[in-house]
């Protein structure tokens, strides 16, 4: 665990509300405006590091359980090529969930701590994979939209004040355009086959165009720490911007596919030079978040069974592991 | 032994013969020899080392930032220790 190193450890300690602090505090926001990198080991504001333990760990937890929907989907696939893609692909997003578990201790929190809180459901994950995925279309949707809209986030993210998680981000960037391309290629596929396969590619789309749109979070008036995060360059772009930088990336995207998006409202805005887009269902959103969307049990308690199956492999590692350093002593 | 905090170990990846290795990140595991393998599996998906160095989190003794001033800012001014501080004429050539 981080929190005894010295790689970790924030050596100045003011006393909260001191003099001291302020000056500390006014230290701190001046590199973050002079888009200097916070490091582990640097001062920091006790509610920057708790923001970012929450944000962190909530963005790896994403990764863990986005490995669920596709998952499914493994031994299913219609050919070997799409199979090891499909493998390589949320073999990846466990790997992205332990960059950012990486980032996130040095923040001072343990990573069973974390797990913890995701198993017991005191911590949150991206909502969009709450949804199942019904057809093997959605394992192209998925790559194009889901994907496509943890990019524009993680895109941003990767300029976050915060040295770890930023690197984590850059990392996970160079990733993810696999995954996207692959999701896209997969739907030009079906969009050349039969109409049955055309109509489950419109199907997948209309299923997850809204909850694709939801992944940026609520809109900014609702959103109430978005102001402080960006402050602090945690964030570098609104929810409402990302959300609609998405936006006009997908529908020429949609358009090259044959399909529509569900949205009536969908228009290009001249005057804006972007397009107008219908209202979220903030109600669902909600919903789902609050644990009632058609997978979270189903989730969470996958997650569950995860770490007690592999409970027996974990004592046995130890048992090694005890027995070797015992030797070890010995000798 | 409790699997809670098994030991932080900090990763670095030789991406290229020739290079220095450079931190990549951390994994969690029991001794070295494991370290390495996770290490492998989650940093060198794609290429991206040819060696791979582990080494215990709480063996990095790191400079602390608040000496920064006193660590680093002497190397300001001292200009002469670089070579375009030299005025030579084009004349004598490449130096
Ligand atoms: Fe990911
Ligand atoms: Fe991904």
């Amino acid at each position: 665990m981080y929190g005894d190193t010295s790689i970790q450890k924030p050596m100045k300690i003011a006393k909260s509300g001191s003099p001291e602090e302020a000056e500390l505090e006014r230290n701190f926001q001046a590199k973050i405006d002079a888009d200097i990198k916070i490091e582990a080991n640097d001062w920091m504001p006790e509610a920057y590091r708790k923001t970012l333990v929450r944000q962190m760990s909530q963005h790896a937890h994403s990764e863990i359980v986005g490995m669920q929907p596709e998952g499914t989907w493994v031994t299913r696939a219609p050919s070997l090529r799409r199979k090891v893609i499909l493998l390589a692909k949320v073999q990846d997003e466990g790997g992205h969930g332990m960059y950012i578990y990486s980032g996130a201790e040095t923040l001072g929190t343990s990573r069973e701590t974390m797990l913890d809180d995701l198993r017991t459901g005191k911590a949150k994950y991206s909502s969009i994979f709450n949804y199942p995925a019904l057809s093997w279309a959605d394992m192209g949707t998925i790559g194009w939209l889901v994907d496509g809209a943890a990019i524009t986030n993680q895109v941003a993210l990767a300029r976050c004040s915060y040295g770890p998680y930023s690197r984590a981000m850059v990392r996970i960037c160079k990733e993810e355009s696999f995954h996207q391309r692959q999701g896209y290629e997969l739907l030009i596929t079906l969009s050349k086959g039969t109409q049955e396969q055309k109509d489950m590619l419109q199907e997948s789309v209309n299923r997850l165009w809204w909850p694709s749109l939801m992944m940026f979070g609520p809109c900014d008036d609702d959103s109430p720490h978005s102001a402080q995060s960006m402050k602090w360059k945690i964030k570098r772009k609104s929810n409402d911007t990302l959300r609609q930088e998405f936006v006009d990336a997908s529908v020429g995207q949609a358009k090259f596919l044959g399909i529509t998006l569900p949205d009536p409202d969908l228009k290009w805005n001249e005057k804006r030079g972007h397009y107008d887009f219908g209202e979220i269902d903030w109600a669902e959103f909600y919903d789902v978040i609050k644990g009632n969307g058609p997978c979270n049990r189903e989730r969470v308690n996958n997650v569950i069974k995860a770490h007690e199956d592999g409970a027996w492999v974990r004592t046995a590692a130890e048992a090694y592991a005890e027995k070797h350093a015992a030797k070890e002593d010995a000798a | 032994m409790s699997e809670k905090n098994w030991p932080l170990y900090e990763v670095f990846l030789r991406s290229r013969a020739g290079l220095d290795h450079k931190h990549a990140g951390s994994v969690h595991a029991l001794d070295a020899e494991t370290a390495l393998e996770a290490a492998r599996d989650l940093y060198t998906r794609r290429q991206e080392g040819i060696s791979i160095w582990v080494v215990k989190s709480n063996h990095v003794h790191a400079s602390d930032p608040v000496d920064n001033p006193s660590l680093f800012e002497p190397a300001d001014d001292k200009i002469y220790r670089h070579p375009t501080f030299y005025d030579i004429p084009d004349e004598v050539g490449k130096m």
